[in-house]
């Protein structure tokens, strides 16, 4: 599997939260080889189905990876130029002088603006940028603009994958396409493996604003074990080592009340077995993933968290290595591999 | 009874607009420009660096000029003679250099501190994809994550010394190497976008000017390091030794509305679209009002668009060029641009073909009635 291929296509694609359409269809072309059936909630999310080798009713393990990303939203038109809102967390100090793509009436290509320094004072320039000052050009005259941008419509970041020495791919929206890329490694190493269990693969809608799509995804999938994949913090200076992961040394597996501490010590000694490289990541309380939703659904859901280090989260240039890509895949299809009749038992609480 | 919605309001009751407006075909020499310009825009020449724009200038003009040649600062000159010895010498100017970044520390793990290489904001550095080195190798300013950030960070200005430049594994970058803004340079229909457009939009024009036949011993001179103080200029004037200089740089147009209706933008210094822009001053330069005069009656005459640039803040290379040897009569014409010194900035097509159309107008029919006073 061409895995920095894959993952391009899906950076491409915007699918900002509650607007998923583009990036829904990208996931389910790839998925589609890969697995037997497809379905999903009412508020946007994909499943698809990979049988296992049981009697049935079979076992059902969930993968979930949101699909959603974030960006922002026409608040404003205003003699050409658009005054925009956020979707998802957008730290606006980011924002001047970054690309984007206004999906209106057509796609157009921006920019958002500056002040060039010449003509700002010094205190000019120790005001941070707000959200709500942030204007979008896109180079056209007012009419145009008038005609084919509306409020409502959406922005989404215009940077361009690359890739840096060591295996790395800067990209927008890696929160949480890498994820999605790493469910595509997990079924697809599990291609010509039986497994007993079901897996059901599932790209939610709209973790990025509620989780909704994890809420309504583990309602109706109703699995009986799910493995959240998500992004965490890559190591950078300026923010504590503990806060974050080694960008290229392996995922992350997630330790706290949101996840079941014996799913933790089943993914955790398969790692180890598989000399996969990966970190314990401890969270107090929760997890800022969907694991938050699946956890209580229903009866509640014994959950685990594989996450891969990501820098610059949020950002238009956000960086993973795509190593760790493929370890949280290899790790998903492992544990796959051990789930039999017995797994269930194994994992009660006393 | 109810009443017409569409008289009810005072304000403005449009028609809805729903056919795109016509754009004019460019010519053929305007698409070489915008073709040279793309080129231009993307090579990466920072102040004190200039080599990889002067290259491709210098293959563009050499079948242009009688003589070209580039002095100790890496200035290039070239020059077309006129027909009579006796015509006066104009020194028309475009700078090569940008604005961009010089690694000044080697950090371990691919993470290099860097400082700008001439006037830069602070506030557009965060999030920001590099070209490092001759090599142009990826880089990126990374930023911290908003989940990270406190609530009270959020109205914090980041200053350049607390960023790096992340170049994962890369081992090669140094201290020394320059970087800049790795920004792709795109036609959105009226404008375009890119890195550099202050000055690779004058140097463009300038090139376009050389194709043309003049009364006048034509000095073209592409500078260096304009943006680190107007230091090849001043060298460039010397030697030149002009009668008159028009300088021709890209200018902020800070043209956006404000987000109150009731105010209108009076500080826009110049604005998109409406044509070239005149400078009367700047910080270092009152314009010689016989240039000022004869441009602007050039560009009425010929029908080509023209604004007079607000007075006031910024400068050009007419500021070090003006005041060479015995002094040099100088204005400065500037194509339009929004965003300057960020990653991208928009310039209006028409806006660049015309400079380039009214400077070979002015340059065509000088006399010695342009400078009498």
């Amino acid at each position: 599997m061409d895995l920095l291929s894959h993952l391009k296509t899906l950076v491409s694609a915007p699918g900002l939260s509650a607007h998923e359409d583009p990036i829904r269809n990208l996931i389910r072309e790839a998925w589609a080889p890969l697995t037997d059936e497809f379905g999903g909630d009412k508020l946007g999310s994909l499943w698809a189905t990979k049988h296992g080798t049981s009697k049935a009713p079979r076992k059902k393990i969930m993968l979930v990876a949101h699909m959603d990303a974030i960006g922002l939203m026409v608040r404003r038109v205003h003699q050409g130029f658009l005054y925009v809102t956020q979707i998802g967390g957008v730290d606006a100090r980011v924002m001047p002088g970054q690309p984007v793509y206004v999906h209106g009436k057509e796609t157009l290509q921006g920019v958002v603006a500056s002040t060039p320094p010449h003509l700002l004072s010094a205190s000019d320039r120790e005001k941070a940028v707000q959200l709500d000052d942030l204007i979008i050009d896109v180079g056209l005259p007012a009419e145009e603009v008038s005609r084919l941008v509306k409020v409502g419509d959406l922005i989404s970041y215009g940077q361009l994958p690359f890739e840096m020495q060591g295996d790395l791919l800067v990209a927008k929206s890696l929160d949480n396409r890498a994820s999605v890329a790493a469910v595509t490694a997990c079924l697809d190493a599990l291609k010509d493996r039986p497994h007993r269990w079901d897996v059901v693969a599932v790209a939610t809608a709209q973790e990025e604003i509620t989780y909704g799509g994890a809420y309504a995804s583990a309602f109706g999938v109703r699995p009986d074990l799910a493995i959240v994949i998500d992004v965490t913090h890559g190591s950078m200076p300026g923010i504590p080592e503990h806060k974050t992961s080694p960008v290229g040394e392996g995922p992350t597996i997630g330790w706290g009340p949101n996840l079941h501490p014996k799913v933790f010590k089943a993914l955790s000694d398969l790692a180890s077995q598989n000399e996969i490289p990966f970190k314990i990541e401890v969270m107090p309380m929760h997890s800022g993933t969907d694991a938050f939703a699946v956890q209580v659904s229903a009866e509640g859901i014994a959950c685990g968290l594989i996450s891969i280090p990501l820098r610059y989260m949020h950002t238009p240039v956000e960086t993973v290595s795509l190593k760790d890509i493929h370890r949280a895949g290899r790790l998903m299809a492992e544990y796959i591999l051990t789930l039999n009749d017995e797994t269930l038992n194994g994992l009660m609480l006393d | 009874m109810m009443t017409n919605m569409a008289t009810k309001t005072k304000t403005k009751t449009k028609k809805k607009i729903t056919r795109p407006i016509k754009v004019t075909p460019p010519t053929a020499a305007q698409a070489d420009s915008l073709v040279l310009l793309k080129q231009l825009s993307e090579a990466v020449a920072v102040s004190g660096d200039e080599g990889a724009v002067r290259k491709i200038i210098r293959e563009a003009v050499t079948n242009l000029a009688d003589e070209v040649s580039v002095d100790a600062m890496g200035n290039l000159f070239a020059i077309k003679h006129a027909a009579s010895s006796r015509a006066p010498r104009v020194l028309v100017t475009a700078h090569l250099d940008e604005i961009g970044f010089m690694i000044v520390g080697e950090g371990k793990d691919g993470l290099h501190s860097f400082e700008a290489v001439g006037g830069i904001d602070d506030r557009i550095l965060l999030g920001k994809p590099l070209w490092v080195g001759a090599d142009k190798i990826n880089g990126v300013i990374g930023f911290k994550p908003i989940h990270l950030v406190k609530p009270n960070e959020r109205s914090t200005v980041v200053k350049i010394d607390s960023l790096k430049v992340d170049v994962g594994a890369n081992r090669s970058v140094k201290a020394g190497d320059r970087a800049t803004f790795a920004t792709p340079f795109v036609d959105l229909g009226f404008t375009v976008r890119g890195k550099a457009l202050d000055d690779r939009a004058g140097c463009a024009v300038l090139v376009e000017i050389l194709r043309g036949k003049y009364p006048v011993e034509l000095i073209a001179a592409f500078t260096v390091q304009e943006e680190v103080g107007l230091r090849g200029a001043k060298v460039a004037g010397y030697t030149a030794e002009p009668d008159a200089a028009i300088v021709i740089d890209c200018t902020p147009a800070n043209d956006l509305p404000s987000q109150d209706d009731e105010v209108e933008n009076s500080h826009y210094n110049t604005k998109l679209g409406h044509g070239a822009a005149i400078y009367s001053f700047d910080r270092g330069t009152v314009s010689d009002k016989r240039l000022i005069k004869h441009l602007a009656t050039t560009a009425e005459s010929k029908r080509i668009p023209y604004q007079h640039r607000q007075p006031g803040g910024g400068g050009t290379d007419a500021g070090a060029i003006h005041l060479t040897r015995g002094g040099v009569p100088s204005v400065s014409i500037s194509v339009p641009g929004r965003y300057l010194h960020s990653p991208a900035a928009l310039v209006s097509k028409d806006d660049f073909y015309n400079t380039a159309k009214l400077v070979r107008a002015a340059l065509e029919n000088w006399s010695p009635k342009v400078l009498k006073r």
